[in-house]
């Protein structure tokens, strides 16, 4: 699944790693061996160093990545017997959510997280994992059958944005995420929210309340994309890198603003470097949460939910 | 389409349509003169082609409470600048502006009140005020009116005026749509009616949260709702959109609305569904 895209700031890590693997094809006839061994060290050092520091804007990027793995890649690798549940019962399925039963551990849960697509065939059928109403409808009957059946929910963000279509509006956006934010305040079964992508605006928090809110070292929540940001303040599309500092819009960012309860770390290099290295820690995340919530009684778990979100906001009286 | 053509939120600070404090004024639809006297009369419409002026929290007030039985509450909580958000100009500026403009703390006033002897909690937003954007104050003030309504057993009744939620508040403004839809479900689950009425525009964040979560769900004709704007769906199917789309009376036929009101009516439409629907104590 590689695309062999590279980030800006990843050109240098590259350029390292084609002298590395043209001095390898070199080898069986040089003695080279130490050098190889030394280029490697600077590569890993170098890697290291990059992404200790990156900047918002480049974060966003490595959200966007295209080899970054998706909702159904952690559906398939995180949990077994994942079953894909279709439709909203009302209109159609809509491919930009999916969702379903699966086991975590061996412990039967309800997956539900948008889609993007990797490629421009399978981007038109996911819609760039931009949903239409009827993604949220979807969302909004599993999210009832778990209750019903006592099975926890687990919801993968990763979405530019709800879809701003003609028919999106005429059966309802705003209100089919609305329903949703109702429904999901006073759902009684534990819930986990994790931010794998990208958390763009209402379309993101559409399947986005939850007892806990984690997210991955590198995606990015926030109600407006850098570029739609610095396109209606600044007036123009260039001004995204100073959008997404000001928009303040990384996991850590979240922790520190109160919105996010815990940051997944991403292997070095990010998600799409190592991707069962990020399946193995989001599983053992997903069953560690799971576990402390399941103690709670649900009363009090749906009350403290509430709270939770109660308490988010910064003014002054 | 790409994530980039996605232009949404669409938060204006014009206040060109707002009602203006002129002896007269000039019907922006029909281009008719109209006296501040006729337009008192009748709810800030216009008496000829039934155009609703966009009116802030004060005259909502007047319109709808009985004289004199409505207390705001709340008024202090102010903004906070938590992310020190600047663009083109820092937030505070953008703030400060705002409060000399419009004379508001925040683009929601709520208090309590009284509607024929009626006991409500009341919100009502502020188009005025940057654009009548959602941040943090709105979402706190929003929680406690309902919060006043469950400790009350009373109704609550919100007026929707909003282009979305508040930019400079980033992650925290959309997570108001979270803390706003939360207190909805306590009322829910105890039985307090919840009527919300969105007038011209409400789109965006507020859309799709609590003004599309009433029992009963009211829109002033021709009102904007829905929750990508106009120009930001023209852009994504590159056409125009037909005359009429997103309007109150579109909503309606679409089945997400209760029922299109005129300003002139909404007291009585209120006081008659706040009565059959019960929970509101005699004052
Ligand atoms: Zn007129």
């Amino acid at each position: 699944m590689a695309s062999n895209i590279t980030l800006d700031f990843e050109k240098p890590i590259v350029e390292l790693e084609k002298k590395i693997a043209e001095m390898r094809a070199l080898a069986d006839t040089l003695d080279i061996q130490p050098q190889i061994e030394d280029l490697e060290g600077q590569v890993d050092e170098l890697r290291a160093d990059v992404y200790r520091n990156l900047t918002r804007w480049q974060r966003v990027q490595i959200a966007r990545h295209p080899d970054r793995p998706y909702t159904l890649d952690y559906f398939t690798h995180c949990f077994t017997e994942f079953t894909e549940l279709h439709g909203d019962r009302a209109f159609r399925d809509d491919p930009a959510i999916v969702g379903g039963l699966a086991r975590l551990q061996g412990r039967p849960v309800m997956v539900v997280g948008h889609q993007k697509g990797r490629d421009t065939k399978s981007n038109l059928y996911r819609n760039f994992g931009m949903p239409q109403p009827d993604g949220y409808r979807k969302a909004f009957r599993l999210f009832q059958m778990a209750e019903k059946f006592k099975i926890p929910v687990i919801c993968l963000l990763d979405t530019p944005g709800a879809f701003p279509g003609l028919e999106a509006e005429e059966r309802g956006q705003a209100e089919a995420i609305a329903k949703n934010l109702l429904l999901m305040s006073s759902l009684r079964v534990p819930m986990i929210i994790t931010i794998i992508g990208e958390g763009a605006s209402g379309g993101a928090l559409g399947i986005g309340i939850g007892d806990r809110i984690l997210m991955l070292e590198n995606a990015w929540y926030s109600v407006i994309a850098p570029e739609s940001c610095s396109s209606i303040l600044w007036r123009s599309w260039e001004y995204k890198e100073q959008a997404a500092e000001a928009l303040k819009l990384t996991a850590t960012d979240l922790v520190q603003q109160g919105i996010v309860d815990r940051i997944v770390p991403e292997p070095v290099g990010g998600a799409h470097r190592i991707p069962e290295e990020m399946f193995n820690t989001v599983q053992s995340v997903l069953v560690e949460e799971l576990e402390s919530l399941e103690k709670i009684p649900v009363e009090q778990l749906v009350q403290q939910r509430r709270e939770k979100f109660y308490g988010m906001g910064v003014w002054t009286e | 389409m790409a994530w980039f053509l996605r232009k949404s939120k669409n938060i204006s600070e014009t206040t060109q349509r707002e009602m203006p404090d002129g002896l007269w004024t000039k019907c922006p639809s029909c281009a008719t003169i109209i006296y501040r006297k006729e337009l008192e009369e009748h709810a800030f419409t216009c008496p000829k082609c039934e155009h609703h002026f966009r009116i802030g929290s004060n005259k909502y007030v007047d319109v709808l409470f009985d004289p004199g039985s409505f207390h705001e509450m709340d008024e202090s909580v102010r903004s906070a600048d938590p992310l020190e958000f600047t663009d083109t100009r820092p937030y505070k500026a953008r703030l400060k502006e705002a409060y000399s403009r419009s004379g508001l703390p925040d683009a929601v006033t709520t208090g309590m009140g009284t509607i024929d002897g009626k006991v409500i909690s009341f919100g009502c937003m502020n188009f005025g005020f940057i654009g009548g954007s959602m941040g943090s104050v709105v979402g706190e003030k929003f929680l406690r009116a309902a919060k006043r309504s469950l400790d009350q057993r009373v109704p609550f009744v919100f007026i929707s005026a909003s282009g979305g939620a508040r930019m400079q508040e980033a992650a925290l403004s959309l997570m108001q749509m979270a803390k706003t839809s939360a207190v909805l479900s306590e009322l829910a689950e105890n039985g307090i009616p919840y009527i919300s009425i969105l007038t011209d525009p409400t789109t965006g964040g507020v859309s799709a949260s609590y003004a599309m979560l009433g029992d009963i769900i009211i829109g002033e004709p021709k009102a904007l709702i829905g929750f990508a704007g106009p120009r930001v769906i023209e852009q994504t199917i590159r056409k125009k959109l037909p005359e009429g789309f997103q309007r109150s009376e579109f909503l309606l036929e679409h089945g997400f609305l209760d029922m299109v009101v005129h300003r002139k009516d909404l007291r009585k439409s209120l006081s008659k569904v706040l009565g059959m629907l019960g929970g509101g104590a005699n004052a």
